[in-house]
């Protein structure tokens, strides 16, 4: 990033962590975390310990980072190398971003800006349209189908947590990730013990990954003996039931098919219905024991937003709720193809011109690498 | 009768005490036939096999002093392979009971729930002729097993807990249990034994050396082979394809098939015959001459056979593990 951009960032974030302490809730066992932040134009800086919120606000303060993350897991020595922390837990973390669930509204607002003559053209594209160089990178801005497509996979993961692994939603954290997803926290006492590999098959629990026609009454040989899953059954079962049969006026009918299609085909159902009734997560994010996590309530340098709790998902508006940095008018020269909407207030389409905007827009237009400090 | 089928639950001195027998008593001439019978049951479990009492056990305090004596001659012949095996066995011994206990009826459910639950801190409720336990407790459990079966997706979750058969339940403790004899034996110290348990001690010591050339398992081996071979030795079920990563990495490492095919002795499934000629196919002694490699990193990731360490860095087949390489440019 230009100095000069990196400055008005910098300055940005400075003054929301000055102005916002309240949004960064003490993290439960802060002395037992790892820490760690990044700079702009600078590397990582890992395996921090800090003793309580006080001197958490004074490390924003003092070094401004332009990502700060803390561990799921706790240690009885954070500041020590990975092999001598001493793990003695961590939450269970689940990761859900837009940009994993293919969606076709995504070439709408995904803009390629290119590394050698600075144009930004909308969509994706191996080389710039305009000088042919293959120095082009492509960034995806606010979209609210995103969004909403993000929170189904969040009531799905929910819906899961809930009824079958007994975490009820007053226990599941949802957080807005800063960027373009959702990041949900379990701190049960339960789970917390559970390592790598308990992890692993826990998220293709979630996500609906290896099951075969057997657990679901399908016998390999001898199909016509099958029994098929019932609707109103609990966990997958019902959920299988629901996305064979959907009514239950149809299910005797579709059983019958079902059955008589046989073995290979019930795998494929299965296997086909992953995407529609599996929660669509990242696995490693999940599995991942040791992962220093996006901090409640920081900033994300890849859009200036914040990572902040949403309570009620349904209402939950990101582009104005997270979008917390200050509002006075700034100047900047913005490349951006395509509008972006924040604090319900269009900004864009921009085509390589001075315009003054609030510093809330102008970081987000910088961090995507649209716009720049003039 | 509890302790007939569960004599590791006995505290050996103590039942000694109760039953009015002392050590030097049992190395009477009289009492051979115990001794026979302890050794017996060391070789049965020696071989793969599991020692079979009597069904209706019609002679506990039998059944019970024949664990505690093979005990004792393990402990003077203190060789690690036998008494290993010999838990193992014992292990899947106690299993059968178990098994029955929670099948049959109703009033036998107490001992064998309590004792999963005080050995092994795992809570299992029953809800109708069902055994139900946390996920947490399933996954720490089953994710050691290999089989799609065991997936959770596979299986009856609500509410925090997985439902099992019996069956299903005793076999998620079975490595714990065999650890758990392991550790017992472990932890008995060796008194002073009759010199007519000598000569047996002797026999244990000549029939371990038969065990002597299974492959030795080495420092430098990466984590997924030493993962197999461990699976391997708790007598768990190894898949396929973590067969083939032990034998083609073995043969890498220039180990040779008799060295190797005592590895899958204790294998639920070990056919000698079968196992030789599977391990001459792969290395290319036999068949069209194609000698395999050894799967890749990537392969093996996703079959949930790697479990990589900080030193698997830059390795991408298990065969490159702890060989000189070139740092990569972090
Ligand atoms: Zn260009
Ligand atoms: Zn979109």
């Amino acid at each position: 990033m230009l100095e000069r951009d990196a400055a008005l960032v910098e300055n940005a974030i400075k003054e929301y962590y000055f102005n916002h302490h309240d949004l960064i809730p003490v993290p439960p066992k802060i002395g037992e975390r790892e820490f760690g932040y990044q700079k702009f134009n600078g590397g990582m800086t890992r395996h921090i310990a800090i003793r309580d919120i006080k001197e958490l606000h004074l490390l924003l303060m003092r070094e401004t980072p332009s990502d700060v993350y803390c561990s799921n897991a706790y240690y009885s020595f954070p500041s020590m190398p990975m092999a001598e922390k001493d793990w003695k837990g961590a939450d269970l973390i689940f990761d859900i971003d837009a940009k994993d669930l293919a969606l076709d509204c995504r070439p709408s607002h995904s803009v390629s800006r290119c590394g050698t003559c600075g144009n930004a053209a909308q969509g994706r594209h191996a080389a710039c349209p305009s000088c042919a160089s293959p120095k082009v990178e492509s960034v995806s801005v606010a979209c609210r189908n995103c969004i909403d497509e993000s929170k189904k996979e969040v009531a799905k993961l929910a819906a899961i947590l809930d009824g079958d692994l007994g975490i009820s939603p007053a226990d599941v954290q949802v957080y807005f990730s800063g960027n373009e997803g959702f990041h949900i926290k379990v701190p049960s006492p339960a789970y917390e013990s559970l390592g790598s590999h308990e992890r692993a098959d826990l998220v293709d629990y979630v996500m609906f990954n290896g099951a075969i026609p057997e657990a679901f009454g399908m016998r390999r040989q001898n199909s016509a003996k099958s029994s098929l899953p019932e609707l109103g059954e609990p966990g997958w079962r019902g959920r299988v039931a629901s996305g064979i049969f959907g009514s239950r006026s149809r299910a005797q009918k579709i059983s019958r098919q079902v059955v008589l299609e046989g073995y290979a085909a019930f795998q494929a159902r299965l296997d086909g219905l992953k995407k529609t009734i599996g929660a669509r997560v990242d696995p490693k994010v999940t599995m991942d024991v040791h992962r220093i996590f996006r901090l409640e309530g920081s900033i994300n340098s890849k859009s200036g937003l914040a990572k902040v709790r949403a309570q009620d998902l349904a209402s939950f508006d990101p582009f104005t709720d997270a979008c917390l940095l200050g509002d006075e008018k700034v100047e900047v020269a913005a490349c951006c193809p395509v509008p972006v909407r924040l604090r319900n207030k269009k900004y864009g389409p921009y085509a390589g011109e001075r315009v003054s905007i609030p510093k809330y827009a102008a970081v987000y237009l910088i961090c995507k690498g649209l716009a720049s400090a003039v | 009768m509890d302790l007939a089928k569960y004599p590791f639950l006995a505290e050996a001195g103590a039942y000694l005490r109760d039953k009015g027998f002392n050590l030097e008593q049992l190395g009477h001439p009289d009492w051979a036939p115990l001794v026979d019978k302890a050794y017996g049951r060391i070789v049965v479990a020696s071989s793969g096999q599991i020692y079979g009492s009597d069904s209706r056990l019609e002679n506990p305090d039998m059944e019970i002093l024949s664990f505690i004596v093979a005990v004792i001659l393990l402990k003077a012949a203190s060789v690690q392979t036998l008494t290993r095996r010999f838990a193992l066995a014992e292990a899947r011994r106690a299993e059968r009971y178990l098994q029955q206990d929670l099948w049959s009826s109703k009033k036998s459910l107490d001992l064998p729930l309590k004792i999963i639950r005080e050995l092994f801190g795992v809570e299992v409720s029953v809800e109708s002729d069902e055994f139900v336990i946390r996920v947490s407790d399933y996954l720490k459990r089953a994710v050691h097993f290999h089989e799609k079966e065991w997936k959770l997706v596979n299986r009856r979750v609500g509410s925090g807990h997985v439902r099992l058969t019996a069956h299903e339940t005793v076999r998620l403790i079975r490595t714990e249990l065999g650890q758990y004899i392991n550790s017992r034996i472990q932890a008995v110290s060796l008194p002073q034994i009759p010199e007519a348990f000598q000569a047996r001690v002797r026999d244990l010591v000549s029939l371990a050396s038969r065990f002597s050339d299974a492959v030795v398992v080495s420092s430098d081996y990466p984590p997924c082979v030493k993962h197999a071979i461990e699976v391997l030795e708790k007598g768990e079920n190894l898949p396929h394809s973590g067969r083939f990563l032990l034998a083609t990495f073995l043969l890498s490492r220039g180990q040779t098939t008799d060295q190797i095919a005592p590895l899958f002795k204790n294998a639920p499934d070990y056919n000698e015959r079968i196992t030789r000629y599977q391990l001459e196919h792969i290395s290319g002694a036999s068949g069209r001459g194609t000698k395999y490699s050894c799967p890749s990193c990537d392969k093996l990731r996703s079959e949930n056979l790697c479990f990589a360490v900080p030193e698997c860095d830059g390795v991408i087949n298990p065969a490159q593990f702890g060989k000189r390489r070139p740092r990569p440019n972090a």
